[in-house]
Formats: structure tokens, C-alpha cells, sequence
């Protein structure tokens, strides 16, 4: 598969936080020619595992994280009309809702829509000045209240659908572009790193659980305790009414990002290799250590050093998120040719303050 | 003074080099190891293979800053904070950009130029600038890099009655403190911790609690005094001038009850004031240390501090030299009594 | 269980001073299991062994209670207070207050221009003292007082402080007392410092590393009068959490718990909270990570004085309980 149809099966197969497992498969054969070995952990976090040429008898490890759950909608009551009353998982904005299309996975997935009034019942005054909270939305499915308690029960997930879409210019629109970006994004370092002589091992981990508290990075970085790790996650692209001091360009390569949360030497190498190699790249400034993986990996057991490559991408948690595959291309070729470049100096250096 | 050094040196969360190579200059000779681990915390150890409950020292090294986060096209840097800031306390104030500590002045709009509406409300980040006295973006890039900090330009001056302002009493006193401590001996391993990133949710702390594994923890920490005009004395948290402040709670720890019994024991028995911290907003470095591994007990001691997170602070050297004391003597009766 | 219930809401315990309601628990339990520790954080671990085949289950009901702790005692001897947990300003104007040793206060108010004014700066613990040197007396700076407690049974249906969680509690107390032999090792965790962020219940898990893990904790219902949004209704069974705002239960418990339910004949509802957290949030980062989930007793007015719930619902969480614990398949939890 090339990229855009790996983004397309990424992006259109639902997993919703805390329900990650309906995705694994496809990525184990997304991953299957270019790694040595999988690993699930009890929280579900996928490991594909690429074995480097370290002879040591305990290798050094780098861990790479994208997270593969996406936001979603949960059932958390059904009226006595049939209606589906829904909570949230993870930062859904409610005005993003009315007339979504969803699938509800019950005994089986049925189709629903997210009902909006009609203008002609709404007065001017609602339509201006009144923006669609969450209790006064709800999922039509078209099935009675009987009907649909046979199939769906309280606490299923109900996840987007939206097919993803090409636009010009090698950009793609859809739902669950984040994280998925992110984890096609190690695919392709996979893919890459095949060519590539790496003494560390790679552990490319799909996480669990980011959206409600990046869980699954927590768990995951103690159990495997790499050397060092990566998070890669999207970050804001430029769009009007937004600062360009929170929001990065689009297709202008992937960001790397400078914060509290990424060790000043992965900073320099990610930096120098890009240089080195003329891939395009942005860098990304934080104030504050939260938000993406990276936060969960850098203060796991006694400390991991971590850094942080995010996709610029605009529209975040709405059904439309757009990114350019080629900033993907672009993090994937940085991130292995970075992965090669580490050495036992590098490593030991990392305690080096 | 080593506090003097500290509070004039320069280290916002993630960028606390400065801090530790002060302090770690000043105690290698005292202890028996020191070390750096991968968040840049610092470590020392003194007693590694003496009897008796591990102890752990903590302050952290980090202060509040800014970072600065775009460059306009006229030269001016546009800033986030970096831990927590009241925004008020910026506009109108000097500050050093970068590790060459350039001068750099966050201006205000001149009150002849703002409209009536604009002058009750604060300035926001967004409208608040750095002016290094460049002309455009390409001069400004020659001296400063995206992701580069800013620190309140402050220094550290006596008042009367031994009081002195700076900035960063929180948390350089702490530091100051256990660095101190490093000349004496105590019967028991005892960890003196430099931490990182407190500032910014408590980061370094965790971990360098992991690493060690101590028995016990105590955080010395600087704190809110609010003993003030125009305030309620119910919620002044801490006084100025009435000694260090014991916590019972604030929002990450409840202080374990022996630590805070041997304290005030050893308070009164030797006749050193000490007040209650009385207010249970903010949070330290024990709301991680404590719940590391299978739990710590722990217990924060303050030093009351006027105004912190902001361009000046205050503090009282009498209250100083009363925290130092309470802490050596409670870590010497910790030695002979255990916990 | 109901005479459990009324013994253990009756214990002294907010959170970081559990001492009183962990001794009390203590002797409920000590007869019926095969070992009792208590850890470093104060809580109190129960075990009783399997037979070595089984899985290593971790329960845990959290011992702590909310309350408010003394700040401040003013001149004319009024205390100033903050809140230990989750206490809500509204249910503090005139409740009467106790203290480890007995004293009583109640709670009066500034005078307010609106309600919605109020704020828990304008409130005060009034103990009756004629000033600051009588106050000083009988309490201190840092003492910690809970709501007083009434235990009210109504026939089916409970009213009492403390429900949250010494419901919890006693549902863990029961399946002690009444469990003899599994395959599984069974260790009962009684937490503490649940109410002010799940402290407790990560060091616990981090000591005992479990294979899975249950907190039993209460729950909101969605059934009284223009209620928020939500299924759970008193009456209608055990409630099996899917998502609070702490965690989302681990689907292969979930389940379980549903499966073993239905088999047995027990009355069980599933449960999603949009506020709010359980024990299971800190267990389940514990380490490398615990599948972990929450089965929750129905509650009604929880964080107020008077809170209550259906004997029936905490019975069928009992017998799901004892159900799972016995189970000699949980491996299935976590196997494709």
C-alpha cells in the first residue's frame, strides 16, 4: 500500500480511546516486513520492534510513540423515543456536532445521524448567539427505543464517519488525523530504516489512551524503559484568527519542538540531521510540558529523554483535520536518519548536565 | 552568600544550568557523591552506607520565566510564561533575554495612549512585547532563537531590619538551605536533591524519588505570604518575621503526621517560632516524592515569601536562619529516634 | 450487610487521618483473612490466598470520607476552615460538624447580598466558645472535622453519611467474611486519601502488583427529579462502570463482570459518569499498567450529608463481587 492508501485504512478503521484493540490488526501487516517482532501490553499499547546491530547483551533502546485511539462519542442513556443521549471521549467541541454522520458500535455498528433543528423552527436571535451545547444533542439512528436497546447498550462508543478525503497538493482531510498521521508517520521511519545501519533497537509503540490523559504512554514507557524516546503527534497548523506563535506552517516540513518535555541533545540531533539531510523542518516552541506523550515518557521510573515531532494540522478534533503527507514523509526520513545516527556517546551523554 | 549567588543566577524550569553548576561547585567537597541523571536534577549523597532511614532532601532549582515564542517583523519578541505568572505583574518591567543576558524591557502603552475602556482591564500575553532595541526581525535574529527565556532582571538587595528582596526566594532558599547542610554529618544516608522543573507540574521530583527510594522526604520550599493591606488575616497563608511555615495540607500532599509532630517537637523544645502554612492552595515537589514507588511519607517546610512569582519578593533573613536550624535539628533527633 | 454498614459509616476517617475507621475495619476483618498489612501511605491491605493457579485480583474500597480542616481561629474564637475532598460550599450553611474527639460545631455565614455569592471564605465553624483561648481549648490549627453522622434505614432503601465510601467498604467487608476458598489471590485494598485525588490507591497497586484489579466505589444516579442525563437508576442493580471522567474501564472486565452477571441472575445496569473518578484511575497507571475497572454501588446526593442507596443494588454488587473473585477464568480478561 502506499501512503495515501494506508492513511485512508488508518484514518477510515475506528478505534476509540479506551477500545484501540479493532485497529492492531491492520497494523501489524502495515508493519509486518519491516520489524522483527510485536508486543501488546495489558493496557493494549501495540509494540512493533526493529532489532538494531548493538551486540550487547541488554541493547540500548529508542521508543517512538504515536497514539492510535481517537475521540469519540460514548451512550450514556436511550429515550424512551429512541434517541441516543451520548457523552464525550476525550475533547470533542460540541459545535462541531450537528449533522455529523456516526456509526454507534453496539452487538453490531449501525449508522446514526447527530439531529440539528431546522432554521425554519429556530428564531435569528439562536441561530447568532446560542452555540449547540452537549445535552441538547443526540444520535438518530431511525430505530425505536425497543428496537435499538437490542442492538446497543449504555457505554458503547460511537466513533465519525467520515471517508478521508484527497484535496490538491498531497493533502488529506478525515477524521482521527490525529494521531493516525502520527502512526503512519512510523510506519514510514520503519520503512525507511530498512536501508539504514541503527545499533538501537526501535521500538515504533502505537499508545493507547493519549486523548484522555495519555495513558498509554505512561504505562508503556515504564514497562519497556527505553534510553530515550519520541513522541510524534500533530500540532496546530496556521489558519486565520490563529497566533503564529501557537500554530506552525503547513507543508513546510514537520515541527520539532523546544519545551520542558525534550532534552536539549535530541533537540540538537534532530536539528542537525534535518540540516545535514536538507529535509524541511519547523521548530515548534512550548511553555509547558503537557499535551502529548512525551510528557508521560520523559518522567517514567527514574527519567527517559524524550523529544517531541509533531505534523501541523489544521481543524484539530473536528471530522475534517487536514495535514500534508509530505510534512509526513519528511518527519519519517528525519526520524530514521536521526535513529542511525545514535551512538554509545550520544547515549551516555544524555546523563551529561 | 550563597543565597546572594542563587537568587542573582538564572535558571527557568528546563534551563536550570546556572543553578546547578552554582550549587554544585559549592558542595562537591562536602559530600560523597554527586551526579546528574537524564531530566538534569542534581544529586548528592552523603552516609550512603550508614544505619538508619533514608532520608531525602528536595528544593528545586527552577524559577518562573518566560520563553520567547515568535519574533514580529519589527524586532519585538512576543513571550508565553513558563510556570505560572500573573500577567499583571509584567508590563513595565526589565528582564534578561537569553543565556548572554541581554537587557530587554516589557513595555507598556503610554497612558496618554490608551482609551478609557482599555485601562481597567490587564494586558494580555498577546499584547505584551520584549523590546531589545533592535529594528527588525533579521537584526533581532542575530541575538535571539525561537524557544530562548527571559528572567525578571532583579537583584538581590537588603532592606532594613534584615530584610532583603530579589526574585526566585522560591525556590533558591531551599536550595541555599540544603546546600548549607551538606557541611554537617548526620547517622543516616541522607540525599541533599536539586530538583528540576517544579514550576511547570512537579516534574523532576518523581524521579529523582524513584531513583533513590527514601524512607522519608522533607521539601523545603519558599511560600506565599499574604500578610498584607487590604487582606483578611484569615487568609494571609503565611507571615513575614513569624519563622518558617509547616504545611498540613496543600493541593498535592497531606503532610504525614510524624514528620509534623517531630518538627514542632523539636521547634518548641528549642525554642524556634514556626507558624502553620494556612491556606492549601499550590502545590511542591512532595505531591510527587510522596506518592513514588509504594509512598513517602513527607513534610514541606516553607519559608514565607512576600509577593512571589513575581519581578520582586521578600523574605526575612531571620526567618532563613530559623528554617536552616529547625531542619538540622529535626534531622539530627531523626537520626537518633527514627521516625 | 446492613448492620456492616451502619458500624463502618460510623468510623472517623477524612482523608489523611484514617486511623480511627482503619482500626475499625481491622477488627471487622482480621478473623477471616490470612494476612493484614498496612502500607506506607496508611492503607490497609487484606489477603486471603488462592491456590496458586488463579490470578493475583486487587480490590479496593476507599476507607477515607471527606471533611474540613481548621485554618484559622479568630479573636472572638470562630474557626476559619478549607475543605479536605469535595465539599460543595452549598450543603455547609448550619450542618453540624464533629471532631475526632467528639466536639461539635455548626456552620454559619457572613452576611451574603445573594447566594450566589457564597463562597467557602464567607463561611465559619462556630463551636460555641467564648473566645480564641477557650476555642484553643478544645481544637487546633489543622484539626480536621466530618459531617455529623445519622444512619437512617428506611426499609429498603438507606439514607446516612459516609455512603461514599464505606458502602465500598462494607461490600468488600461482606465478600471477606463470607468468601472461603478460590483459586484466585484475593487482596482487599481500604485506600486512603481517595477523596483528594486517589492517592492511596497507586502506591497500593505499585506494592501488591496485581494481574487485574476492581475498585468498588458509589456512583450518581440519573433518577430524581430533572436529574442530570444519566441511566443509573436506585433499584435497578449493580452498576458496571464503563467510563467516569478518571478512566475508561477496561473492556475485557467489563464484560466479564456483565457475563458473570447475567449467568448468575444478578441485577446489574451499566454506568457512565461524566465527572469524577474511582481507585481504578490510579491503579491502572500503575507500573507497567493494570487492567483495571469499577463496580459501583448507586448513590444518590453523594458529597452530602445524607446520601443514599438501595440495599438491594448493594447486595447484587456484593454477590457480582464475590462472583468475580471466584472466577476461575479471568485470565479471559486480557486473552483474545
Amino acid at each position: 500500500m502506499n501512503s495515501k492508501e494506508l492513511i485512508k485504512e488508518l484514518c477510515e478503521t475506528t478505534a476509540v480511546t479506551g477500545h484501540e484493540a479493532n485497529i492492531v490488526p491492520l497494523l501489524k501487516s502495515a508493519f509486518e516486513d519491516y520489524v522483527d517482532d510485536f508486543q501488546i501490553d495489558k493496557l493494549g499499547n501495540f509494540a512493533a520492534v526493529k532489532k538494531g546491530s548493538s551486540n550487547k547483551e541488554d541493547p540500548p533502546k529508542i521508543l517512538l510513540a504515536a497514539h492510535m485511539d481517537e475521540i469519540g462519542l460514548m451512550v450514556k442513556k436511550i429515550d424512551e423515543n429512541g434517541f441516543i443521549k451520548f457523552s464525550t471521549v476525550g475533547g470533542i467541541d460540541p459545535r462541531t456536532l450537528p449533522g455529523q454522520k456516526v456509526k454507534v458500535h453496539g452487538k453490531e455498528s449501525i449508522t446514526g445521524i447527530i439531529g440539528a433543528m431546522p432554521p425554519h423552527l429556530l428564531s435569528a436571535e439562536d441561530m447568532d448567539s446560542k452555540a449547540y451545547k452537549l445535552d441538547e444533542l443526540y444520535v438518530d439512528t431511525g430505530y425505536s427505543e425497543e428496537e435499538l436497546k437490542q442492538i446497543i447498550s449504555i457505554g458503547d462508543v460511537i466513533s465519525m464517519d467520515r471517508e478521508l478525503l484527497s484535496l490538491h497538493n498531497d493533502y488529506v482531510s478525515g477524521k482521527a488525523l490525529d494521531d493516525r498521521a502520527g502512526v503512519l508517520m512510523m510506519i514510514e521511519a520503519a520503512k525507511e530504516l530498512q536501508r539504514l545501519n541503527h545499533e538501537i533497537d526501535v521500538y515504533f509503540v502505537a499508545t493507547v489512551q493519549e486523548e484522555i490523559g495519555i495513558k498509554g504512554a505512561i504505562t508503556s514507557t515504564y514497562d519497556i524503559f527505553p534510553d530515550l524516546g519520541i513522541a510524534i503527534d500533530v500540532c496546530h497548523g496556521l489558519m486565520p484568527g490563529v497566533n503564529s506563535s501557537e500554530a506552525s506552517k503547513m507543508n513546510e516540513g514537520p515541527t520539532i519542538a523546544l519545551g520542558p518535555q525534550v532534552h536539549q541533545d535530541i533537540f540538537a540531533l534532530l536539528k542537525d540531521e534535518a540540516s545535514k539531510r536538507s529535509i524541511p523542518y519547523q521548530i515548534e516552541t512550548n511553555n509547558s510540558p503537557f499535551g502529548t506523550d512525551a510528557a508521560g515518557m520523559q518522567i517514567a521510573r527514574s527519567g527517559v529523554a524524550t523529544a517531541l515531532i509533531s505534523i501541523p494540522l489544521r481543524y484539530m478534533h473536528t471530522s475534517v483535520e487536514l495535514i500534508s503527507l509530505n510534512d509526513v514523509k519528511y518527519g519519517a526520513q528525519l526520524l530514521a536518519s536521526s535513529i542511525a545516527a545514535i551512538d554509545d556517546e550520544f547515549l551516555e551523554g544524555l546523563r551529561c548536565y | 552568600m550563597l543565597l546572594e549567588k542563587l537568587i542573582n543566577a538564572t535558571g527557568i524550569s528546563s534551563r536550570e544550568k546556572e543553578i546547578r553548576d552554582l550549587i554544585r561547585e559549592e558542595i562537591k567537597d562536602n559530600v560523597d557523591e554527586i551526579y546528574t541523571d537524564k531530566m538534569g536534577n542534581l544529586i548528592a549523597c552523603k552516609g550512603k552506607e550508614k544505619d538508619g532511614q533514608k532520608v531525602m532532601l528536595a528544593a528545586h532549582m527552577d524559577e518562573v520565566g518566560l520563553m520567547i515564542t515568535e519574533i514580529t517583523s519589527d524586532g519585538l519578541l512576543k513571550f508565553q510564561s513558563v510556570g505560572g505568572i500573573d500577567k499583571r505583574v509584567l508590563v513595565s518591567k526589565p528582564v534578561l533575554v537569553g543565556e548572554d543576558k541581554m537587557a530587554g524591557v516589557i513595555g507598556a502603552k503610554a497612558i496618554h495612549l490608551q482609551k478609557k475602556s482599555e485601562r481597567d482591564k490587564p494586558i494580555d500575553f498577546d499584547n505584551l512585547y520584549i523590546d531589545i532595541g533592535v529594528n527588525s526581525k533579521k537584526e533581532a535574529e542575530k541575538y535571539v532563537e525561537l524557544g530562548d527565556v527571559a528572567v525578571f532582571s532583579s537583584e538581590y538587595e537588603e532592606l532594613g531590619n534584615g530584610r532583603v528582596i530579589g526574585k526566585a526566594f522560591d525556590d533558591r532558599v531551599g536550595c541555599s538551605i540544603i546546600a548549607e547542610l551538606t557541611e554537617y554529618d548526620f547517622d543516616m544516608p541522607v540525599y541533599y536533591v536539586f530538583t528540576v522543573q517544579e514550576e511547570v507540574g512537579l516534574r523532576g521530583a518523581g524521579v529523582a524519588a524513584f531513583d533513590i527510594a527514601p524512607d522519608i522526604a522533607l521539601v523545603l520550599e519558599g511560600t506565599t505570604a499574604a500578610d498584607v493591606p487590604e487582606n483578611k488575616e484569615h487568609r494571609y497563608s503565611t507571615s513575614v518575621g513569624k519563622g518558617p511555615a509547616l504545611t498540613l495540607m496543600d493541593r498535592t500532599v497531606i503532610a504525614d503526621k510524624n514528620i509534623l509532630t517531630g518538627l514542632i517537637e523539636v521547634a518548641e523544645d528549642n525554642g524556634i517560632d514556626y507558624q502553620f502554612r494556612r491556606t492549601d492552595v499550590g502545590g511542591n515537589d512532595a505531591g510527587a516524592i510522596s506518592l513514588s514507588r509504594e509512598g513517602v511519607p513527607s513534610a514541606v517546610i516553607s519559608l514565607p515569601c512576600r509577593y512571589i512569582h513575581s519581578p520582586l519578593s521578600l523574605i526575612d533573613l531571620d526567618d532563613y536562619s530559623k528554617m536552616s536550624r529547625l531542619v538540622k535539628l529535626y534531622l539530627e533527633r531523626l537520626a537518633r529516634k527514627g521516625i | 450487610m446492613l448492620e456492616i454498614l451502619e458500624r463502618v459509616t460510623a468510623g472517623f476517617g477524612p482523608a489523611g487521618q484514617e486511623e480511627n475507621i482503619r482500626e475499625l475495619i481491622k477488627t471487622e476483618i482480621e478473623d477471616y483473612v490470612d494476612e493484614l498489612k498496612v502500607d506506607n501511605m496508611g492503607n490497609l491491605i487484606a489477603i486471603k490466598k488462592g491456590n496458586g493457579e488463579g490470578q493475583k485480583i486487587m480490590l479496593a474500597a476507599h476507607m477515607d470520607e471527606i471533611g474540613i480542616m481548621v485554618t484559622h481561629i479568630d479573636d472572638d474564637g470562630f474557626l476559619r476552615f478549607t475543605t479536605v475532598g469535595g465539599v460543595n460550599p452549598k450543603h455547609l450553611i448550619n450542618r453540624n460538624f464533629v471532631f475526632e474527639d467528639g466536639t461539635v460545631g455548626t456552620v454559619g455565614v457572613e452576611k451574603l447580598d445573594s447566594y450566589k455569592d457564597l463562597k467557602l471564605d464567607k463561611l465559619f465553624l462556630d463551636i460555641g466558645a467564648a473566645d480564641k483561648e477557650k476555642a484553643k481549648e478544645v481544637v487546633g490549627i489543622g484539626d480536621v472535622a466530618v459531617y455529623q453522622k445519622k444512619f437512617n434505614n428506611n426499609g429498603q432503601r438507606v439514607i446516612s453519611n459516609s455512603l461514599d465510601d464505606r458502602a465500598g467498604c462494607a461490600v468488600l467487608i461482606s465478600l471477606l467474611k463470607e468468601m472461603d476458598d478460590s483459586i484466585n489471590d484475593i487482596y482487599a485494598v481500604f485506600t486512603v486519601q481517595e477523596e483528594v485525588g486517589t492517592r492511596g490507591a497507586g502506591p497500593a497497586a505499585f506494592g501488591i502488583e496485581p494481574d487485574l484489579a476492581l475498585a468498588v466505589d458509589v456512583t450518581g444516579t440519573g433518577d430524581t427529579p430533572e436529574a442530570h442525563t444519566m441511566d443509573v437508576k436506585l433499584g435497578k442493580g449493580a452498576a458496571i462502570k464503563v467510563m467516569d471522567r478518571g478512566s475508561i474501564a477496561h473492556p475485557g472486565i467489563k464484560n466479564m463482570l456483565a457475563e458473570l452477571a447475567e449467568e448468575n441472575e444478578i441485577s446489574y445496569q451499566y454506568e457512565v459518569l461524566e465527572f469524577g473518578a474511582t481507585d481504578a484511575r490510579a491503579i491502572q497507571l500503575s507500573r507497567g499498567g493494570v487492567p483495571s475497572g469499577t463496580l459501583s454501588i448507586p448513590t444518590r446526593y453523594i458529597h452530602s450529608p445524607s446520601e443514599m442507596l438501595d440495599m438491594e443494588d448493594l447486595k447484587d454488587c456484593k454477590d457480582l463481587l464475590v462472583n468475580f473473585v471466584k472466577c476461575e477464568n479471568l485470565a479471559k480478561v486480557y486473552k483474545k
